[in-house]
C-alpha cells in the first residue's frame, strides 16, 4: 500500500539547511494500524505530510498503491488526496463558518457528489461517530473531542484507503483521547489503513505497529 | 461558471461571513455612489451654466447708441448717439453677416388686452432675423417676416406666456391684441429658452417706428457673423464701430458713445468654463475610482489572507488550485457586482430626488449622469476588484496545504 524507499527531505532555514528525513525506508500494508513516534523535531510530522502528499520530498521514491508520487502537479496531488487519503489533525482543522454536517460533506463536494446525496451521507457518518444531534452546530459550539470525531467523520466520508492522523489526541484529555482512539481502531477494523503520529506512549501502545523516529532516521520498529 | 453547486457553496460562504462581505460591498457601493454623485453634480453645474446662456444666439454682436464722453471735432461731450436705419443699411451692405436685425422696445412693460383680459408685457419691435438671433421656437403660425416690415403691418408674434394670460384656451392666431389703442393681429406663437424673453410680443420694426413716431431711429442693431471665430467677430465689430464713429462724428476711443458687445467673447469664456468643469469632474471621477480600486484591493488581500487556513483545509480534502482561485474570484465578482449595482442605483436615485429638495439656482440644473459612464465605472471597479483578488488567491492556492494549515 505505502512504500517509501530512501526518502530524504531537507528544509532550508535562512542560510542553514535542515536535513529532516535522512533516508527513510518504510513499507505499510493495507489494513495496518501503525503509529509513528518520536520527540519533537524528529521528522515524524514531515514523514506524515509526505505520505499524505501534502509535502514534497527531495530524493527517494514513494509509491502509494503502486503509483509513484513525485513532482506531481497540485491538481494531481489534490486528486490523489481526495481519492486515497483522509486526514485527521491535532488542531482539527474544521472550517469554522460551516456547521458539522457541511464540514463532513466537504470532501464529497470536491468529488462532485450532489449536495443532497453528500449531506445524506454526511449525516450517516455523523451518526457513526455519534454526533447526529450536533449536525447543525458550528465547530466553536463543540468540545475538542466532538470536533475530532467530526474531523474523523470527514476523513472517512470519501472512503479513503488510508487515514493519516497527526497527533489526533494532542489537544484532548486522556478520557477523550481513548474515545478517539477507539473510533480510529474501529475504522481500522473496517479495513482502512490508519497511521497515527504521536509522542504519547499510551496512544502508540494501542496500535499494532510502532515506528520510532529519531533525528530523521527510523531507529527501531516494533509490534506492540 | 454555471455550476449550481459551486454557487451554493459561494452563497453559503457569503451568508456566513457577513461582516467581510459587508465591508467589501460597502467600499464598492460607496465608491460607485460617490462617483455618480460627483459626475451628477458636475453635470448639474454644466447644465446650469449652459441654461444661463441658452436664450440667445451665443455668438452675436450687439450695438446700442450711447452718450459721448470725449469732446470730438469741436463737439461737446454728453451728446446722445442714436442709431438709424441708414446705419442699419450700411451694416447690411457689409459682407460676412449671417443674420442681422434691428430693434427697439418701448421702455418698461405695456398694457396689452384682449377682450376683458389684460396683461403687462414688453413690446419688442424687430426685424425677421430676430427669430434666429433670439433663438425662439415657433409653435404655431409664423414670426414677423419681411413683407410685414415692408408693408407696415400691425401684426405680432406672442409668447405662450402672453397667450395664457390673454387668450386662456382660445386660439390666438388671427385675433387682435390691443396695445394702448393700437390693435395688432396675432400671427404666431413662440417659446424661448430664456424666461425673460417669454414675457414679450414681437411686432415689425417699421410699424413701431411709424406708430410711436420713431421715424428712422432705432435702438439696437445686432447680428451674427458668418465666421464665428472670436478673431473674425472682433474684427467685424471694430469695422462697424469705425464706420459708425465716422457717421456719427464721435471719437473711436470713446467707449461710452456706443455700447458694443461681442457675445462671442463671453461665449468663449463660457465654453472655457464648461471645459474646465468637465475636466474637473473627470479628474475627481478618476481619483474616486482609484480610491475605490485601492479599497477593494485591500479588502480582497485581507480576505485571502484570512482564508489561508480554510484554503489549506480545502486543499487537504482534495480541492484543486483552480477550484480555490475560482471560488474566491466568483465570490468577489458577485459581491462587487451586486454592491456596484446597488451604489449605482442609490446614486442615480439620489440624483433623481435631489432637484426636489434643493432650491432652483441659476447655476445648477438637472444633475444627471451619463448611464454608460456609470456602468463602465462599475465594470472597471469589478474588474479591478477581481484582479486584486486574483493574484493573492492564486498565491494562496499555490501554498502547500501543510503551510496553510500551520497558519494559525
Amino acid at each position: 500500500m505505502i512504500q517509501l524507499k530512501d526518502i530524504n527531505k531537507k528544509y532550508s532555514v535562512g542560510n542553514n539547511t535542515l536535513h529532516v528525513l535522512k533516508g527513510i525506508d518504510l513499507h505499510i500494508k493495507q489494513g495496518e494500524l501503525v503509529s509513528i513516534m518520536g520527540a519533537s523535531g524528529s521528522g515524524k510530522s514531515t514523514l506524515l505530510n509526505i505520505i499524505g502528499i501534502l509535502d514534497n520530498y527531495d530524493s527517494g521514491e514513494y509509491k502509494l498503491n503502486e503509483t509513484i508520487m513525485k513532482n506531481m502537479s497540485e491538481t494531481k496531488a489534490a486528486f490523489y488526496r481526495n481519492q486515497y487519503i483522509g486526514f485527521v489533525f491535532q488542531s482539527f482543522n474544521l472550517i469554522n463558518f460551516k456547521n458539522a454536517v457541511e464540514n463532513v460533506a466537504l470532501p464529497l463536494y470536491y468529488q462532485k457528489v450532489s449536495r443532497k446525496k453528500r449531506n445524506k451521507l454526511a449525516m450517516e457518518y455523523l451518526e457513526r461517530v455519534g454526533l447526529k444531534e450536533w449536525a447543525e452546530h458550528t465547530p466553536n459550539e463543540l468540545s475538542g473531542g466532538q470536533k475530532q470525531r467530526i474531523a474523523i467523520a470527514r476523513a472517512l466520508i470519501a472512503k479513503p484507503k488510508i487515514i493519516l492522523a497527526d497527533e489526533p489526541t494532542g489537544a484532548l484529555d486522556s478520557q477523550t483521547s481513548f474515545e478517539v482512539m477507539d473510533l480510529l481502531k474501529e475504522v481500522n477494523r473496517s479495513g482502512i489503513t490508519v497511521i497515527i503520529v504521536t509522542h504519547e506512549n499510551d496512544i502508540s501502545a494501542m496500535t499494532d505497529r510502532i515506528i520510532r523516529l529519531k533525528d530523521g532516521v527510523i531507529i527501531n520498529e516494533a509490534g506492540s | 461558471m454555471f455550476d449550481l453547486d459551486k454557487w451554493q457553496e459561494i452563497f453559503s460562504t457569503i451568508a456566513k461571513n457577513r461582516l467581510r462581505t459587508f465591508l467589501t460591498a460597502f467600499s464598492v457601493s460607496w465608491g460607485i455612489f460617490m462617483l455618480i454623485i460627483l459626475l451628477g453634480a458636475g453635470n448639474g453645474l454644466q447644465n446650469g451654466v449652459a441654461q444661463e446662456f441658452k436664450g440667445d444666439a451665443l455668438n452675436s454682436l450687439w450695438l446700442e447708441g450711447g452718450q459721448t464722453s470725449i469732446p470730438y471735432n469741436g463737439l461737446k461731450p454728453g451728446r446722445d448717439i442714436r442709431l438709424t436705419m441708414d446705419d442699419f443699411k450700411e451694416i447690411k451692405a457689409m459682407p460676412g453677416i449671417q443674420w442681422l436685425s434691428s430693434r427697439f422696445s418701448r421702455r418698461g412693460s405695456q398694457d396689452l388686452s384682449y377682450k376683458k383680459e389684460h396683461g403687462s408685457f414688453a413690446i419688442i419691435a424687430c426685424l425677421p432675423d430676430d427669430q434666429f438671433l433670439e433663438n425662439t421656437t415657433i409653435h404655431e403660425g409664423r414670426f414677423i417676416n419681411q413683407i410685414d416690415v415692408d408693408e407696415y403691418r400691425k401684426v405680432c408674434a406672442i409668447s405662450t406666456n402672453v397667450k395664457k394670460a390673454l387668450f386662456k384656451d382660445e386660439n390666438p392666431i388671427g385675433n387682435y391684441i390691443n396695445a394702448s389703442g393700437i390693435p395688432y393681429k396675432v400671427i404666431g406663437l413662440f417659446t424661448d429658452e430664456a424666461e425673460r424673453d417669454m414675457n414679450r410680443i414681437y411686432i415689425p420694426l417699421s410699424t413701431a417706428q411709424r406708430a410711436y413716431n420713431y421715424a428712422d431711429k432705432t435702438d439696437v442693431i445686432w447680428m451674427v457673423p458668418r465666421d464665428k471665430s472670436l478673431q473674425a467677430s472682433n474684427r467685424m465689430l471694430e469695422e462697424i464701430k469705425t464706420m459708425l464713429a465716422l457717421r456719427h462724428n464721435f471719437n473711436m476711443e470713446d467707449e461710452k458713445a456706443l455700447e458694443a458687445y461681442n457675445n462671442t467673447e463671453q461665449f468663449k469664456r463660457i465654453t472655457d468654463v464648461m471645459d474646465g468643469i468637465r475636466m474637473f469632474v473627470w479628474i475627481i471621477g478618476i481619483f474616486t475610482i482609484i480610491a475605490g480600486i485601492v479599497g477593494v484591493s485591500n479588502i480582497m488581500m485581507i480576505v485571502v489572507k484570512e482564508r489561508t487556513k480554510e484554503i489549506g483545509i480545502r486543499k487537504a480534502l482534495g480541492a484543486t488550485p483552480w477550484s480555490v482561485v475560482s471560488m474566491i474570484l466568483m465570490e468577489s465578482v458577485y459581491v462587487t457586482a451586486i454592491a456596484g449595482y446597488t451604489g449605482l442605483v442609490l446614486g442615480v436615485g439620489l440624483l433623481e430626488l435631489a432637484p426636489q429638495f434643493i432650491p432652483e439656482s441659476p447655476f445648477f440644473k438637472n444633475p444627471e449622469v451619463d448611464f454608460s459612464t456609470a456602468i463602465n465605472a462599475t465594470i472597471v471597479l469589478i474588474i479591478a476588484g477581481s484582479l486584486a483578488g486574483f493574484f493573492p488567491s492564486l498565491n494562496a492556492s499555490r501554498i502547500k496545504p501543510i503551510v496553510a494549515l500551520r497558519d494559525e
